[in-house]
């Protein structure tokens, strides 16, 4: 760290105590929530992308003349994400090739307003830019689903079709690694969830910042999974970047919707908080589960040998320990931890209550959510 | 007289502000008598559209946690918070970082 002890005459006054306290000369304009830090705009965009950069080398994330996918919804995240993978692979020499991925998910007037942000970005930092549709993947947009199966599920469908578009999307381009924007945030956000929910098998992959699954050719990682939110949104600003920020037509899942908002409260008043939820989600471990030995039979070694015939004359196989990774859906032939992947479960349920007969030019289901909203806030 | 300034409602937090990102406010203080406190009660009464949505805006009487303030570009935390002076020609900045990524 740089100290200048001689500073020259502003011609505004500035107090000192208002002074970067990195480079003591020029006026600070933000305070990082990290550590209190209060910073002029040029030393943060520095300590900022700096900060990645260790991120993403201690990490060892990247090799040179890798292909990357960055995961571009056109939001404030993937806006950034692509900004600065961009300024770090030409500072650093990383050697990396940059392509923007999109899913459009079939949301009348949300998706196709952010992929026209991402069309943008696309010619503003000069990469390929593929866009996979659930329309194409699944024979099923959003805006369907919402109007078949209702607006509470929406994320469910959405979350879990959109993990495998991805992987879906990167396979087409031969890409192998997904890049997404996913800040402390959220990872804070998901940490606190996973609690909350009693989800301990969930909780201790959720905090990894590259997560690779046996038989997936797709890993994927998160550059920002140390950045706090409230600084990716000050540097969009200060470089004035383009992104979209419309939320989503269908409500956010209301239990995350809360947990987020606990969490805003929470960095209110302790903003290292964000970190130290992280912290105890990386360094918590599960104990290895006791094996149930009070129970015992007197036939016990009975049962094992032979195999036990039910009343209807029936055979009960063995029950498999524990979900392994690296199973292949019979359906799609997609990773699964079961015989059959949660997506082909989802959408077999949804072909059966998909409308027989379809009306042309049936306007109610495209924009289905927009519609709600306005019948929603209607009063007589 | 009054003390005119800028009111910017980025980020998504425009739903609230009849989709209008930029409003030039007249606030009816004199010139180094008005707060952001002012502002603030200033602004949920001109700008949100519906007042069903000033809990968007507002929590426990300050701006809702996740609403990031800017006053000329400074974060707000620098610039003593609710008790900056307002003064003509300054620039407010709220920006929601709730909105999805």
């Amino acid at each position: 760290m740089a100290t200048i002890t001689t500073t020259t005459m502003e011609k505004k006054p500035i107090k000192v105590s208002a002074l970067c306290e990195l480079c003591h000369s020029r006026k600070a304009v933000m305070k990082r929530p990290k550590n209190l830090q209060k910073l002029c705009k040029e030393c943060f965009y520095h300590v900022f992308e700096t900060e990645i950069h260790n991120t993403i080398t201690s990490a060892k994330l990247f090799s040179p003349g890798d292909s990357v996918a960055i995961g571009a919804s056109g939001g404030k995240d993937s806006t950034v994400l692509a900004s600065i993978l961009k300024t770090l692979n030409e500072r650093y020499n990383y050697g990396l090739n940059l392509v923007l991925l999109s899913i459009d998910e079939g949301i009348k007037g949300y998706r196709d307003d952010s992929l026209a942000t991402v069309k943008r970005n696309q010619k503003q930092y000069q990469m390929p830019l593929e866009i996979v549709s659930y329309k194409d993947l699944y024979d099923w947009t959003m805006d369907e689903i919402v109007s078949c199966a209702g607006i509470r599920s929406s994320c469910t469908y959405c979350g879990v079709l959109r993990r495998q578009a991805l992987d879906r999307g990167a396979a087409k381009l031969g890409i192998n690694h997904v890049v997404t924007g996913h800040n402390a945030d959220d990872m804070a956000e998901t940490v606190l969830m996973n609690i909350l929910r009693g989800d301990v098998a969930r909780l201790e992959k959720s905090c990894s910042i590259m997560t690779e699954s046996v038989g997936s050719p797709v890993k994927r990682s998160k550059p920002f999974k140390y950045t706090y939110q409230k600084e990716i949104v000050l540097y969009a600003h200060y470089k004035k970047l383009d992104y979209f920020s419309t939320e989503c037509s269908y409500a956010p899942e209301a239990f995350r919707g809360t947990a987020r908002e606990l969490l805003k409260s929470l960095e209110a008043i302790r903003p290292s908080c964000i970190m130290d939820i992280i912290y105890s989600g990386e360094h918590l471990s599960l104990a290895p589960k006791k094996k149930k030995t009070t129970v015992s039979y007197k036939n016990k070694k009975k049962l094992n040998a032979e195999t036990e015939i039910n009343s209807d004359g029936s055979v009960s196989l063995p029950k498999k320990q524990e979900f392994k990774d690296g199973n292949i859906c019979e359906k799609c032939g997609y990773l699964s931890s079961n015989k059959i992947c949660k997506a082909c479960i989802l959408l077999a349920g949804l072909e059966m209550n998909r409308p027989k007969v379809s009306i042309d030019n049936n306007t109610a289901i495209d924009g289905a959510a927009k519609l709600s909203k306005t019948l929603e806030q209607l009063s007589f | 007289m009054t003390i005119k300034v800028k009111v910017e409602f980025l980020g998504g937090l425009d739903v609230i502000s009849n989709s209008i990102r930029e409003h030039k406010c007249v606030v009816p203080y004199e010139e180094g008598e008005a707060t952001m406190k002012e502002l603030i009660d200033h602004i949920t009464k001109t700008i949100i559209s519906d007042p069903k949505d000033i809990p968007v805006f507002i929590e426990d009487g300050t701006v809702r946690p996740g609403i990031l303030v800017l006053i000329n570009d400074t974060d707000w935390e620098l610039e003593g918070m609710e008790e900056y002076v307002i003064e003509s020609g300054d620039v407010f900045t709220f920006t929601s970082t709730l909105h999805g990524g």
